[in-house]
């Protein structure tokens, strides 16, 4: 057929490694024009790797109790110490360590929350978007009706039914943040399932749970991705919530929101009790969020340059 | 004087792989009253030379020319109000989508009154008498009532006429046709390509059509630029491009015309390459700008 | 040999319930209103017909996509079950469809190896190694070559989308191919070049082509007999010769007038006549 060359002459053979290292080339192009992402990247990276290596950089136990120095300022404020770098708490724990080892909790959380938001989302959503009709109405219904209440008080009220602690802390705010990966996906289905690739799949005999999960779902990642990070912020954010209203995690469990609640009636007295576990939250939480814009430019083909 | 001239535009834009090249050195010039085709394959980069011209581009494209004028004055020189006033009024543009060109949100209407407010700044009365005989030119009927209508309740031919109408409604002296009629039905596309044509002949404008389709060329074109790959290939009037094509990729795309086929099959443009895939501009492509 | 029907299709309609609103009766929109054709094995025929028209609704219902609402659809002789869940596998590999938009056919996600083998590693249960030798067979059968079988769609251009698409189309060995405007998404050289892999394809493996076209000149170059439908009927239906040297219907008349003629007597006509009317 030498009326090919002209169009197969430009394609030059390419192993599946190469073709990888440059679709990530194009993924980290756009991703860094984002110089706000690239910063929440590296700050979420520091973080993962204060969290995992938090026994060895702490300087102190996130336990032990030093009576001998309560509630000691800042090392830069007067009266403070070197030894406590961020200060201590009102029962003589070191601040720092407790930041180091709170992250644990914090990383840990968002990862089991948005692991089981996203994979019963998917299911549910495109389960919905594939077959529409009654099955679509009853789930739809369903999730506006857990959209509709607040979703703290939600979490809330299953934390009571549950009991406080950290596991039926992450059930509650998975329940909470689910919805939202059902809507997303269930809206992606239904854009990719009108597709002609997929009516071709379907002429070739695929079966529905084939058309669903191997042929459309692949299609619908980068939407999710996206709101993934977004639901992982909100996680660490719920939590530290619950934690600070007592129903998350329970004291003397270094966790920030846990952290707060327990300083609240030193706040006059002693600012950084309050202001360091509050200023780890906010950073984490706008780190994240910052790293989901980043994604979305990236992997939004709309909103990509060609 | 020319009514647009442009000498050595080129077009660049960034991407993940560097910079690409999307118009390569492209002269262009156009005559009062005359229609220009300028014809291409997708990548030719046939619309963005014109969109350049317009100023359309995102302000991340490189833009780079020798000279483009306009009736003498050079557009590259404007600031941005006085080029957005030479824009819309002097120098019109339809495009290839119709039904995307409109905005669905407004009435038709709305948009062509938008249009005579602010090139024209005539009042409300005089705004709406002149839809109406704009509309009645372009051949809609019940114009009056057609004003009041959203883009979505109008075929793609009816969406492509009021186009049309909004981009006579300043009595442009250049009108760019960026493939008007590629998106619509072939009767259609003739009624349209006849209005086009009729508007043209009878208000003397210049007209830039551009097209892939060398049956479109045919019959509208006083002249032919052939573009490939960002550069011209060749430039001539269009009896003697079909007649008589100069380049190889201008035969190449008439040879492949199914109804110039001769035999079993089609002849395709690689043949007459003898290989190479990168078809050389001809001599008079390069010549004509002497 | 005189009478080798691949395909029979007989009154065939397909209405489409549009639901009505809030004290609106539901209305009921006539998409095909009765074709019947027959087609000989290894000819084309052409539908041709504006935006519309039916004809993607007819090739729909060909192969299977949408059932139609009455009619019969007889395939190499035999009377199909069109009925949702009534489709054997066999009868659905007669027949394969080629859309027309070459960048929405093939899944981004899947390697093009991965596209070609879906088909046999659903219907088969050939190895992995053999359905990959298949599919580079038919890689090079269509103009492609080995190198393109761990690419991905976004990186080919329109015109070899569209000969991955007729690949996977023949991975199966169907014997009748629709073509849902195969071409007119793609460039001028590269629609003459895939019009060409298709002549080469129908000779080599004797299939049946029901081609669906606006294009006129296309038509002609490709189709045995033509079919041109307006509003879901077939208002004109026979050999190719016949129809365009003497269209019947005044619709196929108009359409006829209205396809550009890039031919240079037309042009010096056109020519001759702007000189005579700016001279008056």
């Amino acid at each position: 057929m030498a009326d090919a060359t002209l169009d197969t002459k430009a394609a030059e053979p390419v192993s599946t490694a190469q073709m990888r290292r440059q679709m990530l080339k194009e993924f980290w192009f756009y991703f860094s024009e984002n110089r706000g992402a690239v910063i929440g990247l590296y700050v979420f990276v520091a973080l993962v790797f204060v969290a995992i290596f938090a026994s060895l950089i702490a300087p102190h136990s996130p336990f032990e109790q030093y009576r001998d120095a309560v509630l000691k300022p800042p090392a830069w404020v007067e009266g403070g110490s070197w030894s406590y770098i961020l200060g201590t708490d009102p029962i003589g724990r070191d601040i720092l360590s407790r930041l180091i080892y709170g992250a644990q909790y914090s990383l840990f959380v968002g990862l089991v929350v948005t692991t089981l938001s996203l994979v019963a989302g998917i299911v549910v959503g495109v389960i919905a978007g594939y077959y529409r009709g009654w099955v679509d109405t009853i789930i739809m219904r369903l999730m506006d009706m857990i959209l509709a209440v607040p979703s703290l008080l939600l979490a809330l009220v299953l934390v009571t039914i549950l009991g406080a602690g950290l596991n039926s802390a992450m059930i509650a705010i998975a329940v909470t943040l689910q919805p939202h990966f059902v809507r997303l996906t269930r809206a992606a289905v239904m854009a990719e399932k009108s597709r002609d690739y997929v009516t071709a799949a379907r002429i070739a005999g695929a079966s529905p749970l084939r058309l669903m999960f191997r042929t459309i779902l692949p299609n619908c990642t980068a939407p999710l991705i996206v709101q993934a990070t977004m639901s992982f912020s909100n996680a660490i954010l719920d939590l530290a919530a619950l934690g600070f209203l007592g129903m998350g995690v329970q004291p003397p469990a270094p966790e920030w929101g846990t952290m707060l609640a327990e300083a609240r009636e030193f706040i006059l007295r002693a600012w950084w009790v309050v202001t360091f576990p509050g200023l780890a939250i906010l950073i984490t939480v706008l780190a994240i969020n910052l790293m989901g814009d980043g994604l979305r430019d990236a992997l939004d083909p709309k909103l990509k340059r060609s | 004087m020319s009514l647009l001239q442009i000498d050595n535009l080129t077009v660049e834009f960034e991407t993940s792989t560097g910079w690409f090249r999307a118009v390569d050195g492209v002269s262009i010039k156009v005559d009062k009253a005359e229609v220009l085709a300028i014809v291409g394959e997708s990548g030719s980069g046939k619309s963005v030379s014109m969109l350049a011209v317009m100023g359309l581009l995102p302000a991340t494209a490189k833009i780079t020319a020798d000279r483009m004028l306009f009736e003498g004055q050079d557009i590259q020189k404007l600031s941005g109000s006085e080029r957005r006033k030479l824009i819309g009024k002097d120098i019109a543009m339809i495009f290839q989508e119709p039904i995307a060109s409109l905005n669905p949100c407004f009435t038709v209407g709305f948009q062509i009154e938008e249009v005579l407010r602010i090139h024209l700044g005539l009042d409300k009365k005089a705004r709406r008498a002149r839809a109406i005989e704009l509309f009645k030119l372009v051949g809609l009927p019940n114009a009056e009532e057609r004003l009041n209508a959203f883009p979505h309740q109008m075929s793609g031919g009816q969406c492509q006429r009021v186009m049309i109408a909004i981009a006579i409604a300043c009595d442009p002296k250049l009108l760019i046709a960026d493939e008007p009629t590629t998106a619509l039905d072939v009767t259609i596309q003739k009624q349209i390509l006849d209005l086009i044509m009729d508007l043209q002949a009878r208000t003397g404008m210049g007209l830039i059509m551009i097209t892939h389709d060398m049956g479109v060329v045919a019959e509208t074109a006083d002249r032919v630029v052939v573009q490939y790959k960002g550069r011209k290939m060749e430039e001539a009037d269009v009896l003697s491009l079909f007649e008589n094509p100069q380049s190889n990729y201008t035969k190449a795309l008439l040879a492949a015309l199914p109804e110039n086929a001769t035999g079993d099959r089609l002849t395709t443009v690689s043949a007459f390459f003898d290989g190479n895939p990168e078809p050389a501009p001809s001599a008079s492509a390069t010549g004509a700008n002497a | 040999m005189t009478t080798d029907t691949m395909l029979e299709v007989r009154d065939i309609k397909r209405d489409y319930e549009l639901p009505g609103g809030f004290m609106k009766p539901k209305k009921t929109l006539h998409a095909v209103k009765g074709v019947s054709f027959k087609l000989e094995r290894g000819k084309t025929l052409a539908i041709v017909g504006e935006s519309g028209c039916g004809k993607s609704t007819l090739a729909r219902m060909i192969t299977f996509i949408d059932e139609p609402t009455s009619g019969d659809l007889i395939i190499d002789g035999k009377k199909m079950d069109t009925r949702p869940g009534h489709l054997t596998s066999d009868m659905r590999q007669k027949v394969q469809i080629i859309f027309q938009n070459p960048y929405g056919s093939l899944n981004p996600r899947q390697k093009i190896g991965d596209v070609l083998g879906e088909p046999l590693a659903i219907n088969t249960d050939l190895s992995a190694a053999e359905r990959r030798n298949r599919a580079t067979e038919m890689l090079i059968k269509v103009g492609l070559g080995p190198e393109h079988y761990n690419r991905y769609p976004h990186m080919f251009s329109g015109g070899q989308r569209q000969r991955i698409a007729i690949a996977r189309a023949l991975m199966m060995n169907p014997k009748l191919l629709v073509l849902d405007e195969p071409v007119s998404a793609l460039d001028l050289s590269v629609q003459a070049q895939v019009l060409n892999l298709l002549a080469d394809l129908q000779d080599e493996f004797n299939l049946t082509y029901v081609f669906i076209s606006h294009d006129l000149s296309v038509v002609r170059y490709i189709a045995d007999e033509v079919m041109v439908m307006y509003f879901g009927e077939a208002v004109e239906y026979g050999t190719r010769d016949e129809v365009f040297s003497n269209p019947k219907h005044e619709y196929t008349q108009t359409l006829f007038k209205a396809t550009p003629k890039a031919d240079v007597e037309s042009i010096r006509a056109r020519i001759a006549a702007k000189k005579a009317a700016s001279a008056a």
